[in-house]
Parts: structure tokens; sequence; C-alpha cells
């Protein structure tokens, strides 16, 4: 092997263990990192693990808000106008949050019909409805 | 005034005609169709005047105008609603690439004529299937007789803000700034030639582009942590990372075409480059609006239209890349390179900043694939980005300070190497005493990123004692303020997200709560009335050993729409914010309330204008010296 031989074998095994390194950091960090969404009615069909960091999106169910008096602890109800969900959150909420509009949620299923909200996403676009909302209406209603 | 609207229309249709013709026309001779596209932009900012127009008489026959304006709204927020909607913005879009290309049109003359033309074709190319769309898809002088007695739908409140009436266009002229690169790398790989003129022709515009996006982006950052009240300067949110990939493209394309023009070589790297940046900055405009992706700065829009912007920038992003596959291995130049020069240095860094658009990108697109997928709809939490980008960041960090102080061709590398071996010795010192006399606490990470963000400072400070008395050039002040900007970022960044403290507290009126030292308490609330909107206020004091303020944070109400929005407060210093959001009413007196202590957050604005100032003094040399030789 001569000289310039010997520079490129470097060269190459350099950018080669660089890029290992970067996609051995990249696809740990998507694994830590990515959380699923799911619809009240996969909740209801048990698709949903418990206790682990997911999404959900529902309609906020008019009259279900209860506001704590001496916290900052906040519960309500989403459906997907067939099912329900509870969720429980502590927070400030957002200035979007409304009864009857859409939110998405992130946080873990407790129990099986109870969801602790640790983030509260109010999301959306110039007709109050997050994407992934409407598109689980949508398909709630084809089901029906 | 419905006139005015059809005006407007009928000057796109005019525009697309022209177009159309350039398209048509032979390629020989370069003076018609130079003619026809300048005509061609003006009409189309003449369109742009036409809207504006409608938005400042309150013609609410036109919808678009009903949508996002009222008669409430003042008259500065009412030529900043223009773009406050999907039609609006994409017109503004259309009408900077119109004003950019009939700048260049006029610089014809340094280019060879073949080039020249070349580059204004691509350029009407890209306008004319903008203009299309526009006028197919998403017309915004579409009337209606449906509301006529209405006063308008009023512009969404958040965007009523002096950040808002900078920050759209400023990034719009970033983005479609670098249009004009890729135009001049589509027709460089089209002749299989780029001279050094075009060259030198090419840096002004990136580094235009730059500053612009650069500014952008920075007024963004600091109106998202004002309006949005929740305090963060920065969320991952797919628009924010929509706008940051250009700008790693293109912090890359302005350091590598620097070296291009110089040496000669790295020309098809340059290329790369131009076509990623604006591929990249296609994506940022049009991919989020499409639809596919949630977040706070989409609008709601009909598939039809995300459809024909998918195709649009599959079309384009194709023609680029199959151009460059075919045709990039006539710009290739085979010239050695020594690893420690300075060019090595920077083509290091280049890849670098490539690596980390590379990892945004799969980040902001994973859930796009695996919802394509049909594996599930996930999102990826703002952790990855942070956890990813962090160690890429100290690497970019080291080379930036060593690169500096290394010459361009050769360099000694034992003597550079020993001086920066001392330089980063002092940087850790007063990174490690800074953190213990200040904040008491040594973490790690926060130590190496401050020692890598001081070692950047060290050396330039090393550089500027090196020539204090040979005389400095305009490109070496922009180099130092741009890079110490960036150091000055990153510590920022650093500090706040380490020592910040976020407090959410239910309050009620004289009670106090201690948040990092600083007592605030929770004065009085007061009615508020503004000119489009009523609410409360509630006033704040705040008091140290030694110091004391008020604030009067909001919660706004607007008349028109019903939309509630935080006012934030914030007492500021150089040195930390107190920043005062308030929640919601609980019971009939007390209030949820956020509580921020956010330490050097001001620092992270401060680099992003440094960043722009810098940018802005290489811009203002480069143009010097195109005139200089063209005077000559």
């Amino acid at each position: 092997m001569n000289k310039k031989q010997k520079t490129k074998m470097i060269v190459l095994l350099f950018i080669s263990v660089a890029v290992l390194l970067i996609v051995a950091l990249v696809s740990y960090a998507l694994r830590q990192n990515i959380s699923l969404y799911f619809t009240p009615m996969q909740i209801f069909k048990h698709e949903a693990p418990l206790n682990r960091p997911i999404r959900i999106g529902g309609m906020v169910v008019k009259g279900s808000i209860n506001q704590s008096k001496n916290h900052l602890d906040v519960r309500f109800v989403l459906t997907d106008y067939q099912h329900q969900i509870k969720v429980r959150y502590q927070g400030v909420l957002p200035d979007l949050f409304r009864e009857g509009q859409g939110v998405v949620v992130k946080g873990f299923l407790s129990a099986q019909n109870q969801f602790e909200a640790q983030e509260v996403l109010a999301k959306h676009d110039e007709n109050y409805m997050p994407k992934e909302v409407r598109d689980s209406i949508k398909k709630v209603v084809k089901h029906a | 005034m419905i006139i005015c609207s059809q005006w407007g229309l009928l000057l796109l249709l005019i525009a697309m005609a022209l177009l159309l013709g350039v398209l048509i026309l032979p390629k020989k001779d370069p003076v018609l169709p130079t003619r026809l596209i300048r005509i061609a932009c003006i009409s189309v900012i003449l369109s742009y005047l036409c809207l504006s127009i409608c938005f400042l008489s309150n013609d609410f026959n036109v919808s678009y105008v009903l949508q996002h304006s009222s008669l409430l709204l003042p008259w500065y927020y009412k030529c900043c609603a223009v773009w406050g909607g999907h039609e609006g913005s994409i017109l503004l879009w259309m009408s900077i690439l119109s004003m950019w290309t009939l700048v260049l049109s006029y610089q014809m003359s340094a280019l060879q004529p073949d080039f020249g033309l070349r580059v204004l074709i691509v350029l009407a190319v890209i306008l004319l299937g903008l203009v299309l769309f526009v006028v197919f898809t998403s017309n915004p002088f579409t009337l209606q007789f449906g509301e006529v007695a209405s006063s308008g739908r009023d512009l969404n409140p958040l965007l009523q803000d002096p950040g808002f009436l900078l920050h759209p266009p400023m990034l719009y002229l970033g983005y479609v700034g670098y249009a004009i690169p890729f135009a001049f790398a589509m027709s460089a790989l089209w002749l299989g030639q780029i001279d050094n003129q075009a060259l030198r022709l090419l840096k002004p515009w990136a580094m235009l582009s730059w500053c612009c996006l650069t500014f952008g982006i920075t007024l963004g950052s600091w109106w998202a942590y004002r309006e949005l009240g929740w305090g963060g300067f920065w969320f991952w949110d797919p628009v924010e990372n929509a706008s940051v990939m250009p700008w790693l493209a293109g912090t890359a394309l302005l350091h590598a075409v620097i070296i291009s023009e110089k040496q000669k070589t790295f020309i098809a790297w340059t290329i790369m480059l131009a076509i990623t940046a604006f591929a990249l900055s296609l994506m940022g405009t049009f991919l989020v609006r499409s639809g596919v992706l949630t977040s706070v700065h989409a609008f709601a829009v009909d598939p039809k239209r995300g459809l024909y912007i998918l195709v649009f920038l599959m079309v384009m992003m194709t023609w680029a890349f199959v151009m460059y596959i075919s045709r990039a291995h006539h710009l290739f130049v085979n010239k050695p390179l020594y690893w420690f020069s300075r060019e090595s240095g920077i083509l290091i860094n280049n890849i670098l900043l490539f690596v980390m658009m590379l990892v945004v990108l799969l980040g902001t697109l994973y859930p796009l694939i695996i919802d394509g997928l049909g594996l599930g709809k996930i999102s990826v939490g703002a952790p990855y980005f942070n956890e990813t980008l962090f160690p890429i960041v100290l690497l970019l960090l080291l080379m930036m300070g060593l690169v500096i102080q290394v010459k361009w061709l050769k360099d000694d590398y034992v003597a550079v190497l020993k001086r920066a071996g001392l330089q980063l010795l002092i940087a850790f010192a007063i990174a490690m005493i800074w953190l213990t006399l200040e904040f008491h606490v040594l973490k790690p990470q926060v130590l190496l990123a401050l020692t890598l963000s001081f070692w950047v400072i060290v050396s330039l400070c090393f550089s500027l004692y090196q020539r204090w008395h040979s005389p400095k050039s305009l490109s070496y002040w922009a180099m130092w303020s741009a890079h110490i900007g960036f150091a000055l970022s990153i510590i920022g960044i650093t500090i706040t997200s380490t020592f910040g403290v976020e407090q959410d507290v239910k309050m009620q009126p004289k009670e106090v709560v201690t948040v990092k030292h600083y007592q605030v308490q929770f004065d009085k609330e007061y009615p508020l009335k503004g000119p489009n909107y009523h609410g409360t206020e509630i006033h704040f004091h705040i008091k140290k050993e030694g110091f004391q303020s008020d604030v009067y944070p909001q919660k706004r109400i607007y008349d028109v729409g019903n939309m509630v929005m935080t006012d934030a407060d914030i007492s500021y210093n150089l040195w930390r914010d107190i920043y005062v959001a308030l929640g919601s009413p609980i019971g009939n007196t007390d209030w949820s309330v956020r509580l921020y202590y956010k330490p050097m957050i001001r620092w992270i604005w401060l680099g992003g204008i440094l960043m722009t100032l810098g940018g802005g003094l290489a811009f203002l040399n480069y143009i010097r010296l195109y005139f200089g030789k063209k005077v000559c």
C-alpha cells in the first residue's frame, strides 16, 4: 500500500466510524423520544399500553371541565363522539383549551379509563381542530 | 373596489402568460426573455399591492380579506394581515421572488450571456409553478357576496404583535433568496461549468439570504417567547425545524462558496449545498402549509393544495438531483487538500452542519414516514433533537475555535495545536470559575458546552490581538461578529435550559411566591379595555434585596371571534428574565399563574443579532468589492 492509499483508507475508516456513531445516536434518541397516538376508541379496545408515554386526542366534552378550588388540578373528559376517557392534569391550561374543541394530551394511562396528562396541546388550524383529532373523528363517523 | 381585486387576478394571469411565453421562446437571444420576465415580475408585485389595497380599503367582498381582517384592525396590522393566511402568504412569497429576480436581471452583465439566461429561466420556472398554484388552487382574490354587511372576522390575535410585522417577511426574504443560488447551481449543471464571476455574484446572494433567515428566526423565537405565553424560545415544532434546516444548509453554503471562489475547489459540493438549501426552503414554506404536519403555524388546507405542493416539490427536486447526478462530474476539480488548513477545517464543519440538518430532517419527517407506512401516528419529542444535536454542536464549536486560527492552504499544526491547548485551558478555567461563583453547580455537560463556547470567544480575541496593529478588513469584522454571536447564543441556550426555573402556581390577591430568590406578589386585578379587545390585567410586585419591579401581565379577549390570548409581562435585564403569565381564573379571586426565572435568555437573541450584523457586514463588503471591480 502506498502512502496515498493509506491516507484514503484512514479517511474512509474515520468516515464510517463517524457515520455509525451518528446512526447509533439518532436511533437511540428516536427510540427514547417518540410517543404513539391513540384515539378514545382504541383505548376502549385495550389497544393502548398502560403507564407508557402516549398521546390521545379528542373533543373536550361540554360541561366536563372540573377545576379544583385549591390546586391547579383540572379534570375533563375527552371523546371521539363514541367512547370517552377521563383526563387529569396539573398545571396551566393553554388559551386555546375550551369545551367542545379538539385537544391532544400527552402523558400516560394510569388505569383503563384514566389518563394522566403531563402536557395539554391545543395546537390547531384556523378551524379549531387538531389534525389527528379530525382524522379520528372521521374514522368513527365512517365506522358508525 | 371590486375592480382592484380583479386587477390583482388579471395581473397574475398576465404574469402566467408571459412566463409561459418565456419557456416556449427560443433560447438564443437573452434580450426578449429578460424583458418578458421583468414585466412578469412587476405584474406579480403589482398584484400583491392590489391585495394590500383590498385590505386597506376593507373590501370584504374579497373573501380572503373578510376572513383575515376587520374594520377595527389598525392600518399597520392590515398591511400585515395580507400574509396572515395561506393565499396571501404564498402571494408574498411570489412577490419577493419577483423582486429578487428583478434585481438579478439587472446584474446580467456580470455573467456570461448563456449562463445568465439559464439562471433567469430557472427562476421563471419556479415563479410559473407558483403562479399556477395561486391561480388554480389558492386564489386570494375570490369574491363572495354572502356576508355583505360584515365587519370582518379579524386577524388571529396571536399575530397582532410587532414581532409579526417583520418575522414572516424576513423569513420569506431568506427562503426565497435561496432560489438564486439554486438557479445559479442549476445553470452551472446545465452548462457543465461555472466561472469565477458567477461564483463571485453568488456570494452576496447567499449571504443576504442567510442574514434575512437568521434575523427572521431570531425574531420568531423572540415573538414565540413573548406571545405564546409558554416562555420558551424554541419548541422543535415542525415549522421551526423547517426554518432551521435551510439555515444550517445555508450556513454551510456561505462558507463553502468562499472556498470555491478563493481556491477553485469544492465547486460540486457548493452546488449541492445550493440545491439543498433551496429544496429545504421550499419544504419549509410549503410542506408545512400543505396540512400534512400539525403545527401552530399550519393553515387549514384542502387536499388539492397539498397534492399540488408535493408534486411541485417533487418535480423541482427530481429535476435538480437528476441534473446533479448526471452532470456534477463536469464540475469536479481534482486539487490536493492539505489536512491542516482552513479549507479542510471549514469542510469538516460543513459536513457537521449538513449532518445536523439531516438529523433535524429525520426528526421532522419521521412521523410522516411512519404514518405513511401505516405503523401508527407518532410524534418525535423535543428531547430527541436536544440529545442528538448537543454532541454535534460541541464538535462544531471545537472545530470553529480551531479553524479561526488556522491559515489558508497550509499551517504548522504543532504550533497551532500547542496554542489551542493553552487557550482551551483558559476557556475551561473561565467556565469553571463562572459556574461555581454564579450558579454553584458543576454539571459536566454544561461545563463542556461553556468551555467550548468560551473557547470560540478566546480564539476570536486571540486572533484580534494578533492583528491588533495590522489593518482589519470589513470581512474580518463580519467573521468576528457572526462567530461571537454564535458562541453567545450557545451560552444563552445552555444556561437558560439548565438553570431556568418554571413554576405553575395558584395565587390569590396579596399572596407572595418565591421564585429563585425573587419574591413575586400578586397585587391587584384590574379590568382592561383595548382598541379591539377587553380582559383583565393583574399587577405583580417583584422584590429582591436592592431590587424591585412591577409587571402587568394581561389576559385579553378579542372582540371578534372571542379569542382568548395571554400577554405575558417580563422584568428583564441582560442576566435574567422574570416571566409572569396569567393562566385562567380559579374561583372568584384566584388565578393560575406561570412564574418563570430565565437566566441569560436574552443572550440567545443578542447572539442572533450579532450573527445578522456579521452577515450584513459581509454582504456590504461583497457589494463594495462587486461594484469596485465593475468600475475598474
